[in-house]
């Protein structure tokens, strides 16, 4: 045990942390951005409401999601720590630094960049994960025709919604479900949060095109044909895909809704 | 070889230089701190009639031989060997250790790199871990105490072995050799952000992880060399990669990873080593 708290203690066990609980964030990013992707699916919310409910209520999922908001404060935390201590490490800065000759800009700004997503983090959860859970988001129901396909969707009134429920009465699916859909499509009709939605994709994808590969370079990566593939994931992946199809949404809500 | 000629003629070389063409007119802003306790600042002087094929060093001995004739306090600087083997010069300039140049260290840097009446911003190497002794002389005993840790093989001496008797792959003994080009001199502490000292330690922990002769101790060695490194006072690596781009030597960062990873192994799957 107390072989682990040095271990820990010491600045690459602190970095260790910072890596492993970044790349799970990375993987959280992954499975995210694909359930998001039903926002973009042409069906009044229905998909999008489903999901939502499933990531809320599927036991595996809801003791990930755990572990994943104790991975953003620990993640958080240690940068912090670290931060510091690197300030410590140097308390006269020099009259002269040119930093950008000898490394990239991003690779210098983790700490910044990582607060901008902290304030993102807090701003996105209180808009939707705090108003699924105790907000008031609307409710609706979503009548499916099985033999035409045709769905048709009517607003509930809240006495009129006990719980999520799915069921098929005389060849109808009827659903009836939170309806976090319109609150997305609500809250990025005011211009400032798309705004502020953007600026966070553009932290998330400097924070990856450095983090990403940092992370397995802490952990100990240095192959000759995987850490060129894992540089190409962390800037083209996790740095260019992913946050532009996460800006994509508010922009989309905004522009085309 | 020429930097050894000119180091000896230095005195010559400037005297003949004097009515020269092409010699330039510079001014530093040079940082003096008397100590560690008392607090430095930029001052200015210039340098007249530099030749542009004198090194960093040499003209730093010349505004210094001017400063010691009026009677000034000259301005202290470390070197020693002059030609990029001992580690010993160092000198952030205009913002980058060793200056604007790859690959070289300060005694290597010729005044030809910089331009006629520009102004040359001259720093100690700046880290807690290397306390000023004066002016732009730092104490880098830090790393001797990290060497001493764990920088070492404990072998027998005795009988001179038989050449070749210990099979080592080429491609081996090549990254070993690249690692163990380090000089000690601490501009990859200078340069990183974090004043990080990763770079060096990996060096000095590579060059002996990769060879036979480094195996029975190299467990407790990066674990020990990590363990005095975090004593030390130095940051920790942001992979920022500043570091291998300054580095006089080019060790590369590669040996910081095979370093996470021999301290990771030590600590969670090597019980019986470490
Ligand atoms: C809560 C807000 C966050 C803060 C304050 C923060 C801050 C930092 C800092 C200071 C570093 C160290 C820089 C370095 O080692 O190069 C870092 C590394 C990293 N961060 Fe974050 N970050 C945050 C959120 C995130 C998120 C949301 C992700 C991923 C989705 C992430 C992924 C990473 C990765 C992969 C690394 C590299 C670890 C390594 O270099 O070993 N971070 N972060
Ligand atoms: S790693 Fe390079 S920069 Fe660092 S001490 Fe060794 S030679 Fe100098
Ligand atoms: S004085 Fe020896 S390396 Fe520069």
């Amino acid at each position: 045990m107390s072989k682990l708290k040095n271990t820990f203690s010491s600045s690459l066990g602190k970095k260790l942390i910072m890596a492993l609980t970044g790349l799970f964030l990375c993987t959280f990013l992954v499975v995210h951005l694909i359930g998001n992707l039903q926002l973009f699916k042409a069906d009044g919310g229905k998909a999008f409401n489903d999901y939502a409910y499933f990531m809320t209520h599927f036991t595996p999922i809801k003791v990930v999601s755990y572990l994943l908001y104790t991975s953003i404060i620990v993640h958080a935390l240690y940068a912090l720590m670290l931060t510091l201590a690197n300030r410590k490490a140097r308390p006269v800065s020099y009259g002269a630094y040119a930093g950008s000759a000898n490394s990239p800009w991003t690779s210098r700004n983790m700490g910044i960049l990582g607060t901008v997503l902290l304030v993102f983090i807090v701003v996105h959860m209180s808009n939707f994960w705090y108003e699924y859970h105790w907000g008031k988001v609307p409710f609706v129901e979503y009548r499916t025709d099985l033999t035409t396909g045709q769905t048709t969707q009517t607003e509930l009134a809240a006495a009129d919604f006990k719980d999520y429920v799915k069921y098929i009465d005389n060849g109808v699916e009827i659903t009836r479900a939170k309806d976090l859909y319109a609150t997305t499509a609500f809250a990025f009709q005011t211009w400032w949060l798309v705004a502020l939605y953007v600026l966070g994709m553009a932290a998330l994808s400097f924070h990856l095109i450095h983090g990403f590969s940092s992370a397995f370079q802490t952990l100990g990566w240095d192959h000759k044909k995987y850490v060129p593939l894992i540089k190409m994931i962390g800037i083209w992946g996790f740095g260019v895909l992913i946050p532009l199809a996460f800006a994509a949404m508010p922009l989309y809500f905004f522009f085309c809704i | 070889m020429l930097s050894h000629i000119q180091t000896v003629n230095s005195k010559l070389t400037t005297a003949n230089c004097i009515h020269m063409s092409g010699n330039m007119n510079l001014t530093l802003k040079v940082w003096r701190q008397p100590n560690n306790d008392t607090k430095g600042s930029f001052v200015n002087y210039p340098a007249q009639n530099i030749s542009p094929d004198m090194s960093f060093l040499e003209m730093l001995d010349v505004v210094n031989e001017d400063l010691v004739k009026k009677g000034e306090d000259p301005i202290h600087f470390d070197h020693d060997c002059r030609e990029g083997i001992c580690g010993m010069c160092s000198l952030h300039i205009n913002g980058r250790p060793h200056g604007p140049k790859q690959a070289i260290t300060t005694c290597q840097l010729h005044m030809r790199s910089f331009k006629d009446d520009q102004t040359i911003t001259i720093e100690p190497w700046r880290a807690t871990a290397f306390p000023v002794i004066k002016d732009l002389a730092v104490d880098r005993s830090a790393f001797d105490r990290i060497q001493r840790a764990g920088g070492f093989i404990s072998v027998n001496t005795g009988g001179v072995p038989d050449a070749n008797a210990i099979a080592i792959p080429k491609p081996v003994a090549d990254e070993a050799f690249n690692s163990a080009t380090c000089i000690g001199c601490g501009a990859c502490v200078a340069a990183c952000k974090n004043a990080s000292a990763m770079l060096f330690v990996s060096a000095k922990v590579s060059q002996m992880a990769l060879l036979p002769q480094g195996q029975p101790e190299r467990y407790k060695r990066v674990q020990a060399m990590v363990a005095q490194m975090d004593e030390e006072g130095f940051g920790s690596c942001t992979n920022t990669g500043a570091c291998e781009a300054e580095c006089p030597k080019e060790i590369k960062i590669t040996n910081i990873a095979r370093m996470n990873r021999d301290f990771f192994t030590a600590k969670f799957f090597k019980q019986e080593e470490a």
